[in-house]
């Protein structure tokens, strides 16, 4: 399966200013070097509600698996 | 290029809790409706409204219209249109518990009704004491209320698009709209939206500003079509500020840090907001508070190599407080300032939040226009509804928990404006002109073969940059004037930006560019028209209109008390009369006064 990156990187505009800047700087930094199962793992993590993707990320709601939890620390990392 | 065209009944712009409200009365009363989103409809902003939504549904203490309607006309500093806010102060009950019956999940009392508890700014009888006036889901209102609608809408058959951008409106020679041409993302291909009833829900356009609250799809789309398209733009200088954003990112920092003790403090480590409020001190009202910030910064005692920022100090409390009483802001503070605030202060600045300017429409969600001596014609087959739309019900201020009760009143008045128009035959399919896309398509080409531009990210850079520095929460004539001057310039510089990716699907770097089309018309309306309101006004402060006896608050009724209409053309400037008599003969109107708490 082929997943659009440009897809993608339009589906990280969110709801909430906070996700905004993370995934800004996510898209500058990390995007590109994303293979095609972290763009999987991208995927899912972007079909969540914004309030519980926020929550993932700043560290009140673990990560459901470590996949994710890799896709996050990139996300969290400053 | 080919331009498809699909035909509708209605065709609404948005998918926030406005489009949403509107389309449900749309599609329920059978009309073949399309919901126009750039995001998935959950996604849209209206998520991040926690406060609540207003009613006076009395049901935790003694309240009722009439006490509502008081508070946002004071709040609004006697800028609102009273007509409308009686009609939306009385509708609110009525659409608050439709929204209970549409499954909002609202925090209930013991005995089960709706929760109600206090907001800033709502009273009892007349500004005597507060009240427990706003309705809440948790802290997750703004959730709730899009997804109630988001179901119900699906259950009604509203046909969504999403992930398409509206591009500009269409009208025929007699000003009628006859619908938008559009891009859908996944394509890169233009569509002509052709329909009887055009309604824009497309919500605010804070990111003029460089330290916003608002999410980066808040870009004023449907703000930009219509000034493009020729409307007049309503009180665009009125914009709400809330003094603690992180300074750079514009996260909200709350309140309660200062409630907790958190002290504001300059470049040289003053707490100087004891020189403004010896009393309240770092706890003085919002528009105090960020006034006195931005006095320092101005003044040359910021903080940081530009010294465009203070600091909000928490260092002093006990590590367990901050984590027990303030969870949330730590992490904002790593994340979004890179400082533990633990050890180090938060840089902060005054932070642009809501819009209470926009497309001016009536009572009814219609939009309206001067036209032969009237100024408020309504433009055949265009609605506009939330905060896009002005109409009016904030004025100069908007009350907090209104704004969620705002896009809920009018958007389902704007709804069934449209199905009354529709059913008693007063819309009909127009003719579309030949050139119905062309402004759309000649703007793409415009894009597609520019060479030796600038980078639309410099051209919006300079653009949030001037409108915080010029027309920021605290305004001064020498700065206006002097912003105007930018903004002029800054918008014939986006007139020739370049992008690189030329690419047609999924090409976010054309969204950015043809969205900072409609920022650039959102900024200049706002800059224009503050700088040309020589008074202060609810959020509209200058620093040569001070409080005096002659004019409370710098408040000068005798010569502003009217609503500003700017238009594109040439950036001139009208203005209309406030309307000041209520909707019913019945209700009395709330009497100029000086606006205090």
């Amino acid at each position: 399966m082929m997943i659009n990156r440009g897809r993608l990187r339009w589906q990280c505009r969110r709801a909430l200013l906070e996700l905004d800047l993370v995934f800004k700087r996510f898209l500058e930094r990390d995007f590109d070097q994303l293979d095609d199962q972290q763009l999987v793992a991208l995927e899912e993590l972007l079909r969540l509600e914004d309030h519980d993707l926020w929550a993932i990320v700043n560290g009140s709601k673990p990560s459901r698996d470590g996949r994710e939890g890799a896709i996050v620390a990139l996300l969290r990392a400053p | 290029m080919s331009v498809v065209k699909r035909t509708f009944d209605a065709v609404i712009v948005g998918a926030g809790g406005a489009g949403l409200r509107a389309a449900l009365q749309l599609s329920e009363a059978g009309m073949k409706t399309a919901v126009l989103t750039k995001v998935f409809p959950t996604r849209s902003h209206t998520v991040a409204a926690q406060g609540g939504v207003a009613a006076s549904l009395g049901n935790s203490t003694e309240d009722n219209w009439h006490w509502h309607m008081y508070d946002t006309v004071k709040g609004s500093d006697w800028l609102g249109d009273q007509d409308a806010i009686e009609f939306m102060c009385r509708k609110a009950n009525e659409v608050v518990v439709e929204l209970e019956h549409y499954g909002m999940p609202f925090d209930r009392t013991d005995n089960g009704k709706i929760y109600q508890r206090p907001f800033g700014g709502h009273s009892q009888n007349y500004g005597q004491s507060p009240v427990s006036r706003s309705c809440a889901a948790a802290d997750r209102t703004g959730h709730a209320m899009l997804h109630a609608l988001y179901q119900r809408n699906v259950r009604a058959n509203t046909q969504f698009f999403v992930e398409w951008m509206a591009l500009d409106l269409i009208r025929d020679g007699d000003g009628n709209v006859l619908g938008v041409t559009a891009l859908e993302m996944e394509t890169g291909e233009v569509c002509i939206f052709h329909c009887k009833a055009t309604i824009f829900a497309t919500g605010g356009a804070g990111r003029i500003y460089h330290s916003s609250t608002n999410a980066f799809i808040n870009t004023g789309d449907g703000v930009g079509m219509a000034a493009r398209a020729g409307i007049p733009l309503e009180d665009m200088e009125f914009w709400q500020f809330h003094p603690t954003g992180v300074a750079g990112a514009g996260v909200l920092i709350t309140e309660g840090v200062r409630g907790e003790g958190g002290i504001l403090r300059n470049g040289s480590g003053e707490r100087f907001m004891e020189r403004y409020a010896p009393n309240l001190k770092d706890l003085a009202s919002r528009d105090v508070v960020s006034r006195a910030m931005t006095t320092e910064i101005n003044e040359g005692r910021g903080c940081g190599p530009d010294k465009d920022y203070v600091l909000l100090d928490i260092t002093h409390l006990a590590p367990e407080t901050i984590m027990k009483r303030l969870p949330g802001i730590h992490e904002i503070a790593m994340q979004f300032a890179g400082v533990d605030p633990i050890k180090e202060p938060i840089p902060v600045v005054p932070t642009c939040h809501y819009q209470m300017g926009g497309i001016p429409t009536n009572y009814k969600g219609q939009v309206v226009v001067p036209k032969d001596g009237n100024p408020n014609t309504p433009v055949v087959g265009f609605y506009a509804a939330g905060e896009c739309a002005c109409a009016s019900v904030h004025g100069a201020n908007r009350l907090g928990t209104n704004s969620l009760l705002d896009l809920l009143v009018f958007g389902k008045s704007a709804g069934e404006t449209v199905v009354e128009d529709f059913t008693s035959g007063n819309l009909s399919l127009r003719p579309l002109p030949a050139d119905a896309a062309d402004v759309s398509l000649a703007r793409l080409a415009r894009l597609e073969s520019q060479t030796n531009g600038e980078s639309v990210f410099d051209v919006g850079l300079e653009m949030r940059r001037t409108m915080q520095k010029h027309a920021g929460v605290f305004r001064f004539d020498a700065l206006l004037k002097e912003g105007v001057a930018r903004i002029k310039d800054v918008a014939e510089r986006a007139k020739t930006t370049e992008i690189k990716d030329k690419s047609k699907v999924w090409n976010t770097a054309r969204i950015e560019a043809l969205e900072l089309d409609n920022l650039i018309e959102v900024a200049r309306a706002t800059i224009v028209s503050a700088e040309a309101r020589k008074e202060s006004r609810g959020a509209h402060v200058r620093d040569d209109a001070p409080d005096t006896a002659e004019f409370p608050n710098g408040r000068n009724d005798g010569e502003w008390l009217k609503h500003t209409l700017w238009y594109s053309d040439g950036d001139r400037l009208d203005y209309k009369p406030v309307n000041l008599k209520p909707m019913n003969d019945d209700t009395k109107p709330i009497v100029l006064a000086k606006r205090t708490y």
